[in-house]
């Protein structure tokens, strides 16, 4: 069984991809709608502007293949970018639509005193510790890089958060479909149980090799 | 809230691991990629490559330990030295570094930091500031060149300027302090730190874990960073961050 990680021009996709390997997965960077359907899980990673991603998408038609695989049940996971682009709409450098997975926006860190970007590492606190991303996982610190996050419309999507200023949304879920504000293959060991953790929900339960 | 960060800096030279006791009289210690994965084991929270190749084949390897440490590790990493073209910069970004780091580049044309943050995001863009202080002035003059060369710029106003031009972090070095192991320069620190509303990574003059705790505090560094007392044990990055977590300094 193979992880695909979904490529469509946007940054660097080696680290996430090695970060795989290193847990016993296999896994193929692909931009192919064939292999990205035929996966047994999809990663949609993302640096970069919003609406350039968005449009990279499109043009590749990789937007409707990412839709197709969330709603055939195939467990996916949006890192950082990846994961705003999941929800309907971001108001990073004007207004963008995204893929409509799962409802709400993306805004902007609200003025104050704290840095924007929120950039470094910020202890993740669980919301909803139900599903299969936390689980045997105590609450950990993890490495957020972002200037914009998600408020999503629904609160049962929401899994933890991570506290700058205010409760800011970091994981997200829904079914078969999650996201990861912060970048899972930065932040060390607890990033990399929550990214083993997802990949062994997409192989369905079964534990990757260790590599 | 956002914890402070350790980071352990890895000077490359050809492939190889070394650290010079003020810049000079280099000693060998290691291969970079093994190290930087005991240092991502270790609990360090970031690191730093600082390539002082002075040959192309040099700055060649440097590509392949990124790659290579890239694989390996899974925390963040930054890049520095030799690196004067936006094209410099995709290639490391490219090969698996988090962030790069420019130093007198900068200083001979600043729009390289402009043109980086534009192409790759102000977060991808450290601005590595060597000061050291300048008597008659009465305050910080900047330095390039590995340090050798005084430039006639206020270490304060470059600061400000790199963060205009988009620059995400400031990597400050006090030559003053750098190899004393006497403690890092408050003072610059707090100075920077205060100024500027980007991150500060303070550098020089580590000697023992109270450094670390007085430059966090006083010095209010978002981040320190240090070589030699890391590579040769003088300080294992847990016990210090033990030590600062015991004395209620946010760390992971």
């Amino acid at each position: 069984m193979t992880i695909a990680i979904v490529d469509y021009g946007m940054g660097n996709l080696h680290s996430v991809s090695k970060a795989c390997e290193r847990l016993g997965f296999k896994t193929v960077v692909t931009g192919d709608p064939a292999a990205i359907l035929n996966a047994s899980g999809v990663l949609l990673p993302g640096v970069g502007a919003f609406g350039d991603a968005m449009e990279h998408l499109r043009e590749s038609g990789l937007d409707r293949v990412v839709r197709e695989a969330a709603a055939a049940g195939k467990p996916l996971l949006g890192i950082c970018l990846g994961m705003q682009l999941l929800f309907d709409s971001s108001e990073e450098h004007g207004d963008h639509q995204g893929l409509g997975i799962l409802p709400g926006r993306v805004v902007r860190f609200e003025g104050g005193s704290l840095k924007v970007p929120h950039m470094g590492w910020n202890k993740l606190e669980y919301v909803n510790s139900d599903g299969p991303l936390f689980l045997g996982l105590e609450e950990g610190h993890v490495y957020f890089v972002h200037s914009y996050h998600v408020l999503p419309e629904r609160q049962e999507d929401l899994l933890a958060v991570t506290d700058y200023g205010y409760p800011v949304t970091a994981v997200v879920g829904h079914g078969n479909v999650f996201g990861m504000q912060f970048h899972p293959e930065k932040s060390g060991e607890m990033g990399m149980s929550l990214l083993r953790n997802f990949l062994t929900f997409a192989e369905g339960g079964q534990q990757g090799q260790a590599g | 809230m956002l914890t402070k960060r350790i980071i352990p800096c890895l000077d490359v030279k050809d492939g190889r691991v070394v650290k010079g006791v003020n810049f000079v009289n280099l000693r060998d210690a290691g291969d970079p990629v093994e190290l930087a994965a005991l240092y991502d084991r270790e609990g360090a929270d970031e690191l730093v490559f600082l390539d002082i190749s002075a040959s192309n084949e040099g700055r060649a390897t440097m590509i392949e330990v990124v790659r290579q440490t890239a694989g390996e590790i899974s925390i963040p990493f930054t890049v520095g030295g030799g690196i004067s073209q936006v094209e410099d910069m995709k290639r490391i970004l490219r090969a698996g570094a988090d962030k790069i780091g420019i130093n007198t580049a900068a200083i001979v044309n600043p729009d390289l930091i402009s043109d980086g943050a534009r192409r790759f995001g102000s977060q991808c863009i450290v601005v590595a500031v060597d000061a050291k202080f300048n008597d008659a002035w009465g305050e910080w003059e900047v330095y390039t060149h590995g340090g050798r060369k005084p430039t006639g710029i206020r270490a304060l106003e470059w600061v400000k300027e790199a963060e205009s031009r988009g620059a995400g972090e400031i990597l400050l070095t006090s030559m003053d302090a750098d190899g004393t192991k006497d403690g890092f320069d408050l003072p610059l620190t707090r100075a920077v730190s205060c100024l500027v509303g980007i991150p500060v990574i303070a550098s020089g003059g580590a000697g023992n874990k109270e450094h670390f705790y007085d430059v966090f505090t006083e010095g209010q560094a978002d981040a320190a960073l240090a070589a030699t007392i890391f590579h040769y044990k003088e300080i294992a990055v847990p016990d210090l961050k033990q030590d600062l977590k015991a004395r209620g300094v946010e760390i992971r």
